[in-house]
């Protein structure tokens, strides 16, 4: 590991002031993705600035419904907020659908949308890594990619965005509240992470000199049916494969509202818009949700190991649309 | 505007309570909280495993909560209590769920055990945890045991679950 120099900051100020007076610095919440890759010399940073001091705790519901969370709330204490699990139960489970018990009582709501994705290549600093280091090529899209993105990838970058809990935002519909020099910014979440492109190392539109402080969720749907379904090679503590989060409001079995986002296969959080608007306005059967299924996948560009990602997120699909039919009050 | 900004080799003082003593520290800015524990402090019942947040060896409570140890720098912890496998026992006495991993064999090699206690301490503490097998399954899964002793993990939990229990109904019960 390089050393680094270690800073605490007392107010947003502070934390924007240390930033720009040094470019390769980074802030420090949870610090699972950052010690972790700093460990790896995937990370480099010349500077950790703790901003766990900072007044970004607390979920507070606004007046419009809306639920505003402050980026230094854990994981843990997210998915068991009442407010959370009674209207975004879909949050709730997809956040305890990952990591463990651990690294959801350290990592922080902002933390997990800054993840970095799992890719063995890019944690690999002997491999070649466009996303680690732009331009050195991509040592996935010819070697061992299974765990790899069918979804939004470039001939640049394959890696998969890996978080559970991103898929609920983007089905939810989540605005973020950014804090830079000239103050606070809003930015849609649907708009948040970067396609890889060309430009595979430039994973989010968060400026040089910004940090999140907040996250706010969209009005809840009521009433919702709602599944997360995560399938994965162990039961537990296990990046998905694929994953499905699905949000249906029914009347008399009809669909009102569908949304639905998928994980594990995407180069980001993935949300259907397409899939969604086929469901609107149909019987919640079979024949709807294979057909949806379809339209998700139906861009999807398999790698030489990881073409079973295509049933299996479709499948994931259909059943996480069933589950959701199933729940609904 | 001109910062002064401290420079990598400058030590940071860090107190925190650990052990349910207060302790001033040393430390540089990259030193790890597991490394501190194990190196500086000469608490080695902390175990590193992974060092990546993975295996679990390194569990220990941060005002009160399981954390990974390897995945924390010694300078976030300013004001925190710190709690290790060390500081479980009671004046001599093992902590319950100590004395069940010993009377149900939950070991072979012995490495995982203190990561395993603390995460399953934190576990019986947590008022809001779910207690059917399935449950306590999930909520370990971030502590690995390459011997395979999870069966005789998961009965010890059990068996502290009803200590526990018994404990706070005999207290309850006192004038």
């Amino acid at each position: 590991m390089k050393p680094f120099a270690f800073s605490r900051a007392d107010s947003l100020e502070t934390a924007v002031e240390y930033r720009q007076a040094e470019p390769n610095s980074a802030f420090v919440a949870g610090g699972t993705t950052l010690l972790d890759l700093t460990k790896l010399d995937v990370m480099r940073p010349s500077r950790v600035i703790d901003i766990n001091a900072l007044p970004l705790e607390g979920i507070e519901r606004l007046g419009d419904d809306r639920l505003r969370i402050g980026a230094l709330v854990t994981n843990a204490e997210l998915a068991r907020h009442p407010a959370v699990r009674e209207d975004y139960p879909l949050l709730a489970r997809a956040i305890l659908a990952g990591a463990s018990t651990q690294v959801r009582n350290m990592a922080t709501t902002a933390g997990n949308i800054m993840q970095r994705t799992r890719c063995p290549y890019f944690r690999d600093v002997a491999a070649a890594c466009n996303k680690r280091q732009p331009g050195s090529g991509c040592d996935a899209i010819g070697g061992i990619n299974r765990m790899h993105a069918v979804l939004g990838g470039s001939e640049a970058c394959v890696a998969v965005h890996p978080s559970d809990m991103c898929v609920a935002l983007a089905a939810i519909g989540t605005t973020l509240t950014l804090h830079g020099p000239q103050g606070e910014r809003e930015i849609d979440f649907a708009d948040f992470h970067r396609l890889p492109g060309t430009t595979p190392h430039l994973e989010h539109m968060l400026g040089d000199d910004e940090l999140i402080v907040a996250i706010t969720l969209d009005p809840p749907l009521r009433p919702l049916g709602t599944a997360y379904l995560k399938l994965r090679d162990r039961a537990s503590y296990e990046f998905a494969l694929a994953s499905a989060g699905a949000m249906l409001s029914l009347d008399d079995g009809m669909i009102g509202e569908a949304r639905l986002a998928l994980g594990g296969v995407a180069t980001r959080p993935w949300r259907c818009h397409e899939a969604e608007a086929l469901l609107v306005g149909r019987r919640a059967e079979e024949a709807a949700f294979t057909q949806a299924a379809d339209a998700a996948l139906a861009e999807a560009q398999p790698l030489s190991h990881n073409a079973f990602k295509v049933v299996l997120a479709r499948q994931a699909i259909v059943r996480a649309l069933r589950d959701a039919r199933e729940g609904h009050p | 505007m001109q910062m002064s900004l401290s420079p990598p080799d400058a030590t940071l003082t860090v107190r925190l309570i650990l052990n349910g003593e207060p302790v001033t520290l040393e430390v540089p800015p990259q030193a790890i909280l597991l490394d501190v524990l194990r190196d500086q402090l000469h608490l080695g019942g902390t175990k590193k495993g992974c060092d990546h947040g993975q295996c679990g060896a390194c569990t220990v409570h941060v005002d009160g909560r399981a954390v990974n140890a390897c995945l924390r720098l010694a300078a976030m912890c300013e004001g925190q209590a710190i709690t290790t496998i060390e500081g479980l026992a009671e004046k001599g006495q093992l902590h319950p769920v100590q004395e069940a991993f010993l009377v149900h064999d939950a070991y072979q090699c012995g490495y995982c055990s203190p990561g395993q206690i603390m995460s399953a301490v934190a576990l019986l503490e947590d008022p809001e945890a779910a207690t059917d097998d399935a449950a306590v399954r999930d909520a370990m899964s971030g502590n690995l045991c390459r011997c395979g002793a999870y069966r005789n993990i998961q009965a010890a939990i059990a068996d502290a679950r009803r200590h526990l229990e018994s404990n706070a109904q005999q207290q309850g019960r006192q004038p």
